[in-house]
């Protein structure tokens, strides 16, 4: 606070503190919902009349349910293993470029730079691009959800202002002691960048995770869908996981959770990821990496 | 973000030890060159080859909107129809649907979600305390990571047919509503769906640019004594006009793109007349009819559409004397 600054108003402070938690509250209600939700019994469903916003009993018979194999299982596995492999080739892909195109005046340095960037200002378009990933066999291939959205030319664009903004004299050091410039980008220029570099991975990261149009468009398969396309026709449409089953609330005697529980345990596992790896991201953002990389 | 190309200027620090060699002719100098480089070019190959593959072919691919593309035939064999897949497609009304819809929704989110990162930044920037100023950034910034199906799910989970209000409503004894499936109300829909999803991650560049105002300015306009709103008025909104007219460009360039997933996802519970935008248009008439031409010239279409917006909007930006997207125009 300065001290040529008016001491603000009770009301001004209280009507501001009362919009904030409203955001807040906005934001966060309906996760804390959802998850409470996915973790109560049939009773606390049955009392709630659904959806449940007051803690009853709790259990973990949706998850269970869940991960004892079947379709949510094998949808997490493979949202899994596309975006660990997706965001390792992204990330590989987009820094060996970023530092390629780092140093003006390298041979065919503009023109290249001109490609990237071009692809900013017209998209393909979906019809030509389905064409062209049926065309070279993608089609029903896992390949189809990684390699045509690999390099983004946003993150590149970001990650070299970033490389640029390095000093060139701690590069040349390690040249002149005759390092590749593999080498430097590996052992100088990456340990240096760790904050854009973390931002980068996570951008791409959730954009495997949450990649859901590509596996509509490529994937025909349904035993090969990633969790976001379970997650809509289960949840979203409504499909009930237990088909045949009826109204049935037991299966061999065994009392099932409720129907509302298992749709919002599927809810929770395509949210979990994104929340457990944003608060170890989320100081870069506060820190303004993305926005200085822009502005250079 | 485009004016790094201009700035990167000629071939001036050639500072890696091969850059001593004397030139000797274009030739030589290009070979000189390429021993320096040779290892720079190597790096950036993946990446282009990438992008060619995926966006340049599939750029050249447009061609069959000039066709009658079979797949069973490919491009090579398939005939040329010359324009008239764009005739048909300007006689197709629902394709006139489709853009006034996108038109429409653009328009509306312009007056109902542009402004809400601007305010959202102005307020947060004025509280004083640096902890809570953090924490709210972190939890508004969260949901731009979650994917259209999940805000989606949680919209409908809230407001839809079996959602939170409906039985809260119906346990107080009045009529249950699904806004979910309410085309009159779609619009509102989405636009709350894309504030909630994205408005707190739009304020961060307002937050960045906010940070960028002088502070004295506001020290001696205080002195002089200008109020907090005045304040506002004379310095804030004008130290953010160079940013809300770079995002406007950006806007009105994208103003065909509503985005794809958020229509397409909730098109079938709202209906094709309020919700079918132009990119589910283009997707739902060739995955149903197969009429590959005719989509691609829709996409084709779309596209030059956009791009013409972005240069004219760049242009109007450099009348107003600001910067815009791009310097050179």
């Amino acid at each position: 606070m300065n001290v040529w600054e008016e001491k603000p108003s009770r009301l001004g402070r209280l009507a501001k503190g009362a919009i904030l938690t409203a955001i807040a509250v906005c934001v966060l209600f309906p996760l804390y919902m959802v998850v409470l939700t996915s973790l109560s019994t049939q009773d606390a469903v049955a009392r709630a009349g659904g959806l449940v916003t007051v803690p009853g009993e709790l259990s973990l018979g949706a998850y269970q349910e869940l991960f004892s194999g079947g379709v949510v299982s094998r949808a997490a596995m493979v949202s899994v293993g596309i975006t660990v492999v997706g965001t390792l080739i992204s990330v590989t892909v987009t820094a060996l470029a970023a530092y390629g195109l780092s140093r003006p005046g390298s041979v065919m340095h503009r023109p290249l730079l001109f490609l990237v960037l071009l692809t900013f200002l017209f998209s393909p378009g979906i019809i030509p691009k389905y064409l062209l990933v049926s065309s070279i066999g993608l089609i029903d291939s896992y390949w189809a959800l990684i390699l045509p959205g690999a390099v983004a030319a946003f993150n590149l664009v970001v990650m070299r202002a970033f490389f640029m903004s390095i000093p060139q004299e701690v590069m040349d050091s390690a040249r002149i002691d005759g390092a590749s410039e593999f080498t430097v980008l590996r052992r100088i220029v990456l340990p240096m960048s760790k904050g854009v570099t973390a931002v980068i991975a996570m951008l791409y990261a959730v954009g495997y995770w949450n990649n859901f149009f590509d596996a509509v468009l490529y994937l025909n398969d349904n035993a090969k869908w990633p969790l976001q396309m379970v997650l809509r026709q289960y949840v979203l449409q409504g499909q009930s996981m237990f088909v045949g089953q009826g109204g049935d609330t037991t299966i061999a005697g065994r009392a099932l959770p409720p129907d509302l529980a298992i749709k919002m345990s599927i809810v929770v596992v395509a949210l979990l990821p994104v929340l457990v790896v944003y608060p170890f991201v989320q100081k870069h953002f506060t820190k303004g990496v993305i926005i200085g990389a822009i502005k250079g | 973000m485009l004016e790094q190309a201009e700035r990167s200027g000629p071939a001036g620090d050639l500072t890696s030890p091969a850059g001593t060699g004397r030139r000797r002719g274009k030739a030589s100098a290009l070979r000189v060159r390429l021993r320096r480089d040779w290892q720079l070019l190597l790096m950036v190959f993946p990446a282009i080859g990438l992008l060619l593959l995926f966006h340049y072919v599939p750029l050249l691919g447009n061609v069959i909107a000039f066709q009658e593309y079979s797949p069973y035939v490919g491009i090579g064999d398939s005939p040329w129809v010359g324009l008239a897949n764009f005739q048909w497609l300007l006689m197709d009304e629902s394709f006139w649907q489709a853009t006034l819809n996108t038109l429409f929704i653009t328009a509306f989110q312009l007056i109902f979600y542009f402004p809400v990162p601007i305010a959202l930044a102005i307020l947060l920037d004025s509280v004083a305390s640096r902890r809570l100023r953090m924490l709210i950034q972190n939890i508004v910034y969260m949901p731009h990571f979650f994917s259209w199906v999940l805000v989606v799910t949680l919209f409908q989970q809230m407001f839809g047919g079996a959602g939170l209000l409906a039985q809260t409503l119906r346990a107080n004894g009045y009529q249950g509503v699904d806004i979910m499936t309410n085309p009159d109300t779609f619009v509102m829909l989405v636009t709350a769906e894309s504030v909630w999803k994205d408005a707190g991650w739009g304020m961060i560049i307002f937050l960045a640019a906010l940070a960028a105002i002088d502070q004295n300015l506001y020290e001696a306009s205080a002195v002089d004594g200008a109020s907090r709103w005045r304040r506002l008025w004379h310095i804030t909104l004008p130290g953010l006009r160079p940013v809300i007219i770079l995002l406007l460009i950006l806007r009105l360039g994208d103003a065909l793109n509503v985005g794809f997933e958020q229509f397409f996802l909730q098109r079938d519970a709202v209906g094709r007349d309020a919700a079918e935008v132009l990119d589910t248009f283009v997707y739902w008439r060739t995955m149903l009819t197969g009429e590959w031409s005719y989509g691609a010239a829709a996409g084709l279409v779309k596209g030059l559409v956009g791009l013409i917006l972005i240069l004219v909007a760049n242009k109007l930006a450099h009348r107003f004397g600001e910067q815009g997207i791009y310097k050179r125009s």
